[in-house]
């Protein structure tokens, strides 16, 4: 399988040695309290900790810059248009108004750029979690994982057949676009959106035909084989949990514990320091 | 097959679809988007897939293609965005319901079918990205209503477009692909 797709490369490393669902578990479990909560102070904490995870994986900047580079880029675009369609927002969210400069619409307020550096902070702070969590864990791990945290085992297969046929569709994409572009058929930003648009439905009929007959092909296949006669299956990738794993879930739950425990002691998600 | 309808959960056809939804979704998704101008709105030809695959398998396969696709998409750029994948998800669902009307295994797409596909996926659209991507914007990462209506927006018109053309050029070239319904006659 390609896995250089989603940037997946052996390591030797004790995150590559932890089992894709310890590493599924704790990247749910980080990402849905830091998108929940608005304390900055656990959201800096959260940021730090998840470079610091980069850093132990031994992923290399180079490997992650263009996204990186990509990531800041949309989130600067969002704080962009926040600005200029809701300067007051932060102000309404805390309460207070402390004016830096500027008047009218666009009094630019303490409340409304310590917002959007909260904002940013959301933006950035997943990017290396799931960086690590995608260059650290073997796709087909992925299945197993899915599967072992609860997902039905007939969806978690869905999973590892899109993981396994990427590449494939892919490379059907490549081969059908080549050819029709051989064939004069233009989807670049050379010719205009009416001209890209016939170019586009050119390469996406064959696409979508091919992948229609995979799809009859691979289920005639699976159905020979008996798939889904059981309830329950067992997985080829699937490991046995270490002591590291268990770890990594019970340091996931606790951060979780001190992200909820910010919610009791500032009543509610925000954290307040102008009041 | 008899015995394979009976047990409960997806048919074997059914998670191969999803798979092989989800993967084609991706590929068009990372490959073929035309950037509108609005901040993480594109014009997608992935959603007129979407609606091809909903409409020949059913909602729960429209809502895991959505939801896969999506996640894994948003991945390669990073972190998935949690409101947006759902609401990948109820679109897909919602497409799926016009299954039982669009019937295309029989190989016949009547205009009237197509006028009542497009109808639908308007209302469609406008539940999962007028509703669904914004609200859940609001409520998840508390961003301002004005500028996630305003994503929003673009992005259900966008779409609406892009199922509008893609979709039921899509529609049409499976339905005539298919053979029709009684064209066998006994001589």
């Amino acid at each position: 399988m390609d896995n250089s797709l989603f940037g997946y490369k052996a390591r030797e490393t004790w995150i590559n040695h932890t089992t894709g669902t310890a590493k599924l578990v704790g990247f749910l479990a980080l990402t849905t309290i830091g998108m929940i909560s608005y304390d900055t102070r656990f959201l800096v904490a959260l940021t730090i900790l998840s470079f610091a995870l980069i850093k132990m994986a031994h992923i290399e900047y180079q490997e992650y810059a263009l996204l990186l580079r990509l990531v800041l880029f949309i989130g600067l675009i969002n704080l962009v248009m926040i600005t200029v369609l809701a300067p007051q927002y932060g102000v309404q969210l805390y309460g207070t108004k402390h004016i830096l400069f500027g008047s009218g619409w666009f009094t630019i307020t303490t409340e409304q750029l310590f917002y959007e550096a909260n904002l940013l902070l959301k933006y950035l702070f997943s990017f290396p979690l799931a960086i690590v969590l995608l260059f650290t864990t073997n796709p087909s791990e992925f299945a197993a994982g899915l599967n072992k945290i609860g997902v039905p085992y007939k969806v978690a297969y869905a999973v590892a057949i899109t993981l396994r046929y990427i590449p494939d569709v892919q490379s059907d994409y490549r081969t059908i676009s080549l050819a029709q572009q051989a064939r004069g058929y233009e989807i670049s930003k050379k010719s205009n959106l009416m001209k890209r648009m016939k170019g586009i439905v050119q390469i996406i009929l064959p696409l979508v035909f091919s992948s229609l007959n995979r799809i009859d092909t691979i289920s005639q296949a699976m159905e020979l084989r008996r798939f889904g006669r059981y309830n329950k299956r067992s997985w080829y990738q699937e490991q046995s949990f270490s002591k590291s794993d268990v770890g990594m879930i019970l340091a996931a739950l606790f951060i979780v514990m001190i992200g909820v425990l910010l919610f009791v002691t500032n009543g509610g998600r925000m954290w307040n320091p102008f009041k | 097959m008899k015995e394979s309808n009976k047990k409960a959960g997806l048919s074997v056809r059914s998670v191969v679809a999803t798979g092989i939804g989800a993967a084609v979704f991706f590929i068009l998704m990372k490959y073929i988007a035309i950037p509108t101008g609005v901040p993480n709105t594109n014009v997608n030809v992935a959603e007129g897939w979407l609606a091809l695959i909903a409409g020949l398998f059913g909602p729960v396969v429209g809502f895991l293609v959505g939801i896969i696709g999506h996640t894994l998409t948003d991945a390669t750029y990073g972190a998935p965005w949690w409101s947006w994948v759902l609401a990948d998800g109820v679109f897909g669902l919602l497409l799926g319901f016009s299954k039982r009307f669009l019937d295309l295994e029989g190989g016949d797409l009547s205009t009237k079918k197509l006028v009542q596909f497009n109808v639908w996926q308007v209302i469609a659209n406008v539940i999962a990205w007028l509703l669904v991507a914004p609200i859940g914007d609001i409520l998840i990462y508390k961003q301002p209503a004005n500028k996630v209506f305003l994503q929003g927006i673009t992005a259900t018109i966008v779409n609406v477009l892009s199922v509008a053309i893609i979709g039921s050029i899509l529609l049409i070239a499976y339905v005539k692909s298919r053979p029709k319904k009684n064209s066998l006659r006994s001589e």
